[in-house]
C-alpha cells in the first residue's frame, strides 16, 4: 500500500515561508476554492494556511541553535481526525493514503479540528467548511505536467531541498531512505497517530574524505602517485630539514 | 478550547429536558408500584413531556449555530459506527421522537393495556413509551459525554467522570425542574423530587469535584521536547509563523485570564451546587415550598451550569497550544 508523506530536514531549513506562500498560492488559486482570509486588509488579520514556519530556540545562550520548524498535516497513518467526523467528510484514501476533506459533505462542526493534536486543520470562515492539506493532490496526479512537476507545491518551492515527497512504504523511495539513514522521526509519537509526515534532526556537517577518493583507482597516468615532496614520513620543516 | 455558547447551551438544555423525562418516568414506574400517587395524565405528564421538548427543542437549535452549514445537518447520521457525535445526532431525535408520544398518549388519555405481568401488573403503551424514551435519555447522556471524553489528546475531557458529570448534572437538572413543575401541577410529587434533586446535585458535587481534582493533577503527555522532537530541555518559540491571528489561534485558547477562569470555577461551585443546595434544604424543611421558590433554584442552577460548561471547555488544554506558546 502506498503512503505519499513528506519528509522534513529541520537541518537544511532556513525559515524563508518560500513553502508557505507557494502552498497559499496553489491552493487557493486550485479547483477546491480560495482560501479565504478574515479581514486580509483591516486591523486584526486572520489567515488560513495549510503550511505554517514557526521558529524555536533551543539551549541557552550562547549555546543556541534556531530551528525553524514548517508544518502542515502529517497524513497520519491512523488518524484521530476521520473517525470522529459524524458525516464521513474526513477521510483517508485508500490508493495513497491522503487524508482529505470532502467539501461538499463538510458540515463544519469543527470537531475533527478538536480530534487533531497537532493543530493542522484549518476553518475556512467564508465557505463555512474544514478545510487541510491535500498534499496537492490535484498536482501530484495531473498528467498534463511534466513529471518533474507532479510534486506538492511546498516541496517544488523549497530552495534548500529541505522538503522531500515520496511513498514511505516504499523502503526504496528517497523518502524511506533518508527517514532510514538520517533518523527521520515522528511529532508527538506518543498519541499513536503514526504521522506519515517524517522530521529529519539537526545534525553535525562533517566532511569525511576516504582515502579512494584521494587517489583514483582509474588513473592510467599515474598523476596522484607524484606525491608532495618531502614525502609525509620524511622529517618536517619543525624538525629542520630543507625542501 | 473556546467555549463555543451553542454547545454550552446545547448541552444544558438537553441535559435539563433528558431529566426532566427521567424525572417523570420515575414518577409513573413509582405509581405503578403505589410508592407514588397516581398523577393526572393530561396535567402533569401532557404537559412535562411538552416541557422535555420546548427545553430539547431549543437545545437542538441552539446547536445548528454551531454549524458552519446548517443545512448539511441531515448528512451527520451517517457514521453511527465511529463517531460519538453521529450517534448523539441519531439519540436526540429518537428522544425528542419518543417524548413526543409519550407526551401524545398520555394527552389522548391514549392507554392500552399491551400486556400483563405474571404478578398481575398491566402494562399499558405509556410506561412502554416511557421506557424507551428513559433508555434514550440515558443513551443521550453517553453520547454527549462520550463526545468530549472520547478525545485522547483532551486529557482534561478523556475521563468517565466526563460522561458521569454529564449524567448527574444533566439529571440534578431536571429532577429540580421536575420539582418546580409539580409544585404547580403536582404538588404530592414535590417534596418526592426535591429531595431526589438534592440527592443528584450533592452527586454531581462529588463527581464534579473528584473530575476537578483530577485535573488539578495531569501532567501534560505532550510536551514541546514531542511536539517538535528536539530533546533539549529549554526551548523557546520565537515566532509562530505569523502576525495576525489563524484557526489556531481563534479556537483553542478562550482568551481570558487565569483570574476569570478561576473566578468561573468559583460561580460554578457556588451558583450550581452550593446555593441550589441550600435553597433545596429550605424548601425540603419548608411544608408547601412555593413553586416561584423552586423555580428560582432551577433558574440559579441552571446560570450555575451554563458556567460550569465554560469551565469544562475553557479548562481543556489542547496540545496544538504547543506550538502557539507565543500567544500563551
Amino acid at each position: 500500500m502506498t503512503q505519499l508523506a513528506l519528509v522534513i530536514d529541520l537541518n537544511v531549513c532556513v525559515g524563508c515561508h518560500a513553502c508557505v506562500t507557494s502552498c497559499k498560492q496553489w491552493n487557493t488559486s486550485g479547483s477546491a476554492g480560495p482560501l479565504a482570509d478574515l479581514n486580509p486588509y483591516d486591523a486584526d488579520p486572520n489567515g488560513t494556511f495549510f503550511n505554517r514556519v514557526q521558529t524555536f530556540e533551543v539551549g541557552q545562550y550562547p549555546n543556541t541553535q534556531t530551528v525553524h520548524f514548517p508544518k502542515s498535516c502529517l497524513h497520519c497513518e491512523d488518524p484521530p481526525c476521520v473517525p470522529v467526523c459524524p458525516t464521513g467528510a474526513s477521510y483517508k484514501r485508500e490508493q495513497d493514503g491522503i487524508v482529505l476533506v470532502d467539501s461538499d459533505k463538510c458540515i463544519g462542526c469543527k470537531y475533527c479540528s478538536w480530534a487533531c493534536p497537532y493543530g493542522v486543520r484549518e476553518f475556512d470562515e467564508q465557505r463555512k467548511i474544514m478545510t487541510k492539506c491535500t498534499l496537492c493532490v490535484d498536482r501530484i496526479y495531473d498528467t498534463s505536467r511534466p513529471e518533474s512537476e507532479r510534486k506538492p507545491a511546498c516541496v517544488l518551492s523549497c530552495p534548500t531541498s529541505a522538503r522531500l515527497f515520496g511513498d514511505i512504504h516504499d523502503p526504496d523511495s528517497v523518502v524511506s531512505e533518508a527517514i532510514r539513514e538520517n533518523a527521520g522521526y515522528q511529532l508527538m509519537p506518543e498519541w499513536g497517530t503514526h504521522p506519515s509526515n517524517h522530521y529529519l534532526p539537526r545534525r553535525k556537517t562533517d566532511l569525511h574524505i576516504h582515502e579512494d577518493e584521494l587517489v583514483r583507482i582509474d588513473n592510467p597516468l599515474k598523476v596522484d602517485g607524484l606525491l608532495p615532496k618531502p614525502a609525509k614520513t620524511e622529517p618536517s620543516l619543525d624538525d629542520s630539514t630543507s625542501w | 478550547m473556546k467555549p463555543a455558547f451553542s454547545v454550552i447551551f446545547l448541552t444544558t438544555l438537553i441535559g435539563a429536558a433528558q431529566g426532566l423525562l427521567l424525572a417523570m418516568y420515575t414518577a409513573q414506574f413509582y405509581a405503578l408500584f403505589n410508592l407514588l400517587p397516581v398523577q393526572d395524565s393530561q396535567g402533569f405528564y401532557g404537559l412535562g413531556a411538552l416541557l422535555v421538548l420546548v427545553l430539547s427543542g431549543l437545545g437542538l437549535i441552539a446547536s445548528f449555530f454551531h454549524l458552519g452549514r446548517p443545512e448539511r445537518a441531515w448528512r451527520t447520521a451517517a457514521q453511527w459506527r465511529t463517531s460519538w457525535l453521529s450517534r448523539e445526532v441519531i439519540v436526540l431525535p429518537a428522544f425528542m421522537g419518543t417524548v413526543f408520544l409519550y407526551g401524545v398518549a398520555h394527552f389522548m388519555d391514549w392507554r392500552p393495556v399491551l400486556f400483563t405481568l405474571p404478578f398481575g401488573l398491566s402494562i399499558d403503551l405509556t410506561l412502554v413509551l416511557g421506557a424507551s424514551a428513559a433508555v434514550l435519555a440515558l443513551l443521550l447522556f453517553i453520547c454527549t459525554g462520550m463526545i468530549y471524553a472520547c478525545l485522547p489528546f483532551l486529557r482534561e475531557w478523556h475521563s468517565p467522570l466526563t460522561v458521569l458529570n454529564y449524567t448527574l448534572l444533566g439529571s440534578a437538572s431536571g429532577f429540580l425542574l421536575a420539582a418546580a413543575f409539580a409544585a404547580r401541577n403536582a404538588p404530592a410529587l414535590t417534596r418526592f423530587y426535591a429531595i431526589a434533586a438534592l440527592v443528584l446535585t450533592l452527586l454531581g458535587l462529588a463527581s464534579r469535584i473528584a473530575s476537578l481534582y483530577r485535573n488539578s493533577r495531569l501532567r501534560p503527555k505532550s510536551t514541546l521536547q514531542t511536539a517538535i522532537g528536539i530533546k533539549h530541555p529549554r526551548i523557546v518559540q520565537t515566532s509562530v509563523g505569523f502576525l495576525g491571528g489563524s484557526f489556531n489561534t481563534r479556537e483553542f485558547f478562550h482568551g481570558r485570564t487565569a483570574e476569570v477562569v478561576r473566578l468561573v470555577k468559583w460561580f460554578f461551585l457556588l451558583g450550581a451546587f452550593a446555593l441550589p443546595l441550600l435553597m433545596l434544604m429550605l424548601a425540603i424543611g419548608l411544608q408547601d415550598p412555593t413553586p416561584l421558590w423552586l423555580s428560582s433554584v432551577f433558574v440559579i442552577q441552571y446560570l450555575g451550569l451554563l458556567a460550569e460548561r465554560w469551565f469544562f471547555f475553557a479548562q481543556a488544554n489542547h496540545p496544538q497550544n504547543l506550538y502557539y506558546q507565543a500567544i500563551n
